[in-house]
């Protein structure tokens, strides 16, 4: 199968026949799972088209914008700093990735033992499938979890990796460090793009991010709504699809989307059947195409009216302070917005589960279904404490621990569909 | 949606991976009670099973639900998990239970009920069947003695070595490289049986369990699990007249009573 954008794709040095493949998997998939359901928002064609050109226009986006000699920045964590990148010109993508597609080649380089998604943007990588990462002028690491941490160094022999150490604790001291490398990032910035970070383009910058996620909160409280307006599995690729796509056409078309839900929401209407159980995600990150358990609980009687991850809430709840006006001060608000990320690499993580019963109780769930990837230190260890603090809730969690294989999906069904009948 | 039929008969099906079993209910209880391999055909199965209960309510359950309900349109089918089924099922028989443990062809279920009989808690093991009957089928075969009288023969040990394996490939190597030893075949059994006693104990204390505790499923015929499972507990446990077809019955009740069916 020939594509309009194969000579794109043999450029960025993409095995095309295996490419090729992918992109007929994951169109099937993405059938199968989205374009079957009933009822969806006008506004979810954008996100229909974006997908469907996931590897084709916006690839040749940023090959027009890199012509035009901006920089390509990938990252892999929340963590990472998007108003840095932006305000030196630079353009930014997420690399996560949910597909277990070069997981053999990724094994010839790292532990059959380690989680799915690093396994993925490895094997993603070997195996020359992803034209983001083949676009990137710098990649940027972080020190999140071990797993991560060793990886880029293999990974950095392949493509050009920067890594940011993350604070493991929330000390004034913590803080310093996460300061320094703020700025240490920002000097590299400086040097790939050849350009300097000005008062007015940090400004501009934060602005503008701010917005993205202003306008994935009204989502979230747009999505809260009884009944609920919204697949969860819509608005889980809408968080998906906003770590790559532009930023500002990304922003004006989920607003327009925001309107129709609204709509939908003061007329009452809802996307599921009457007595449809809530339920909420939380835990690791799904990255795409990794819908599987939002489609294993959409096909058990229940709808996920939000995700407590890095691909949802918490990317999003957090904005940073606009009112600053020096460089410093901004800087200084970046540094304190990000460190309220409640990632399960910090310790003790308290915050976290704070807001996971904060927001199950606002989004009136019968339960909580916390994922956890295989090999996932952090999130599976930190199952136990989330299950705790909803226990004496008086809300019920169920743990999964799962993969990108979809060799498990009956055993899972089971479970999930249990965890629905015990929750009514 | 659960139309209330008390007076109906109504079947329950468990389409398991290993056995299909149908238990039929009307207004003076279980009718009739069958059990049958599952087979590579567990459709034609299920058809010679159904064979005259046409036109009754069925609640199907087990890994086959979904294939039946779409495959039997012409019976009005619902189905529920096996989690609920023995929890119904149990609560059912022993309205005093507050645990139970299911030790099926292919996997682990342990069930944690309220007061009033409502499911609290479960857990399941993974994708693997390594602890599950599977495990006890292929381990029988390996030493060549029946499954039926394979806990019995396991009981014939005279001293009680540790098999460190779950994994059903890893632990038919250790027993193969035991017997090249010359160790006693009865005493390998055992040490599979004890490793089997020891994982579903385990599991059964992450989900936190109380007396009194039912033990269901086919592997529950097993004796030899009986016992082991009662010392590293160090209570009983109350195994039903007939264990593998606690799915069933709970199935069947759910027909009758709805979810309700456990008050």
């Amino acid at each position: 199968m020939s594509s309009s954008y194969d000579a794109m794709w043999e450029k960025l040095n993409l095995d095309l026949e295996a490419h090729a493949g992918l992109l007929e998997v994951l169109g099937k998939f993405y059938g199968d799972i989205y374009m079957s359901q009933q009822g969806r928002l006008r506004g979810m064609e954008y996100l229909d088209f974006v997908l469907s050109e996931v590897h084709g226009l916006r690839i040749k986006e940023l090959q027009d914008a890199k012509a035009l000699g901006k920089k390509i920045v990938g990252t892999f964590c929340v963590f990472v700093p998007e108003e840095i990148v932006l305000a030196a010109g630079g353009v930014q993508v997420g690399l996560c990735a949910g597909a277990e597609i070069g997981s053999a080649e990724a094994e010839k380089v790292l532990p059959r033992n380690t989680c799915a998604l690093i396994k993925s943007f490895v094997g993603f990588k070997l195996s020359k499938l992803c034209p983001y990462i083949e676009s990137c002028d710098l990649i940027v690491g972080e020190t999140t979890c071990d797993g991560k941490k060793k990886a880029y160094e293999i990974f950095s022999d392949y493509s050009p990796v920067y890594v940011m150490e993350i604070p493991q604790m929330k000390n004034a001291c913590d803080r310093e460090l996460w300061k320094s490398e703020v700025l240490r990032f920002k000097s590299q910035v400086e040097e790939t793009t050849g350009n300097k970070i000005t008062t007015d383009s940090l400004k501009e910058a934060i602005h503008l991010l701010n917005n993205r996620r202003r306008v994935l909160q009204r989502l979230n409280r747009l999505r809260a709504a009884v009944p609920a307006p919204i697949s969860g599995r819509d608005a889980l690729l809408i968080n998906q699809i906003s770590f790559y796509d532009d930023p500002v056409r990304f922003t004006a078309k989920i607003e327009e989307l925001c309107d129709e839900l609204e709509e939908r929401v003061k007329s009452g209407i809802g996307i599921a059947p009457e007595g449809t159980t809530r339920l909420m995600l939380s835990g690791c990150p799904m990255a795409v195409p990794n819908w599987k358990l939002p489609y294993i609980i959409e096909s058990s009687g229940a709808i996920v009216v939000g995700e407590e991850s890095c691909i949802g809430t918490r990317n999003t709840r957090d904005l940073v302070d606009e009112s600053c006006q020096t460089l410093d001060n901004m800087i200084d608000a970046i540094v304190d917005r990000y460190m309220r990320i409640d990632c399960a690499c910090f310790t003790p993580n308290t915050e976290r589960l704070d807001n996971i019963v904060k927001m199950a109780q606002e989004l009136k769930v019968k339960g909580v279904i916390h994922y956890a990837l295989s090999f996932c230190q952090p999130y599976a260890m930190e199952a136990y404490k989330v299950e705790k603090a909803l226990t004496k809730a008086a809300i019920p969690m169920l743990a999964i621990e799962t993969d990108y294989s979809m060799e498990d999906v009956e055993q899972l069904k089971t479970r999930v569909e249990a965890f629905v009948e015990m929750t009514r | 949606m659960e139309s209330l039929c008390k007076d109906e008969t109504v079947a329950g099906l468990d389409i398991g991976s290993r056995s299909i079993e149908l238990v039929v209910l009307n207004s003076d209880g279980p009718l009739r009670q069958v059990k049958t391999p599952t087979t590579f055909d567990p459709l034609g199965q299920c058809q010679r099973l159904m064979e005259g209960i046409n036109g009754s309510r069925v609640i199907a359950t087990g890994y086959g639900r979904k294939l039946f309900a779409q495959s039997f349109r012409q019976v009005n089918v619902s189905t529920i998990t096996e989690i609920q089924a023995y929890a119904l099922g149990s609560r059912f028989l022993y309205p005093e239970a507050k645990s139970v443990l299911d030790i099926g062809g292919q996997d682990t279920k342990v069930i944690s009920l309220s007061e009033a009989g409502k499911v609290l808690k479960f857990e399941m093991n993974d994708r693997c069947a390594a602890g599950t009957g599977k495990f006890l089928e292929f381990m029988a075969t390996a030493l060549q003695i029946p499954l039926e009288s394979f806990g019995d023969y396991a009981l014939r040990s005279d001293r009680r070595i540790q098999i460190s394996s779950m994994c059903t490939v890893f632990a038919e190597s250790e027993a193969t490289s035991l017997m090249a030893r010359g160790e006693r075949p009865e005493n390998i059994a055992m040490g599979l049986h004890m490793a089997i006693a020891q994982r579903t104990a385990a599991m059964l204390g992450r989900v936190g369990v109380s007396a009194p505790l039912v033990f269901a499923g086919g592997v529950a015929h097993n004796p030899c699990v009986v016992r082991l499972l009662e010392e590293q507990l160090g209570q009983s446990v109350i195994v039903p007249d007939n264990p593998d077809m606690v799915g069933a019955l709970g199935a069947a009740l759910y027909g009758k009573y709805g979810a309700a069916a456990r008050i």
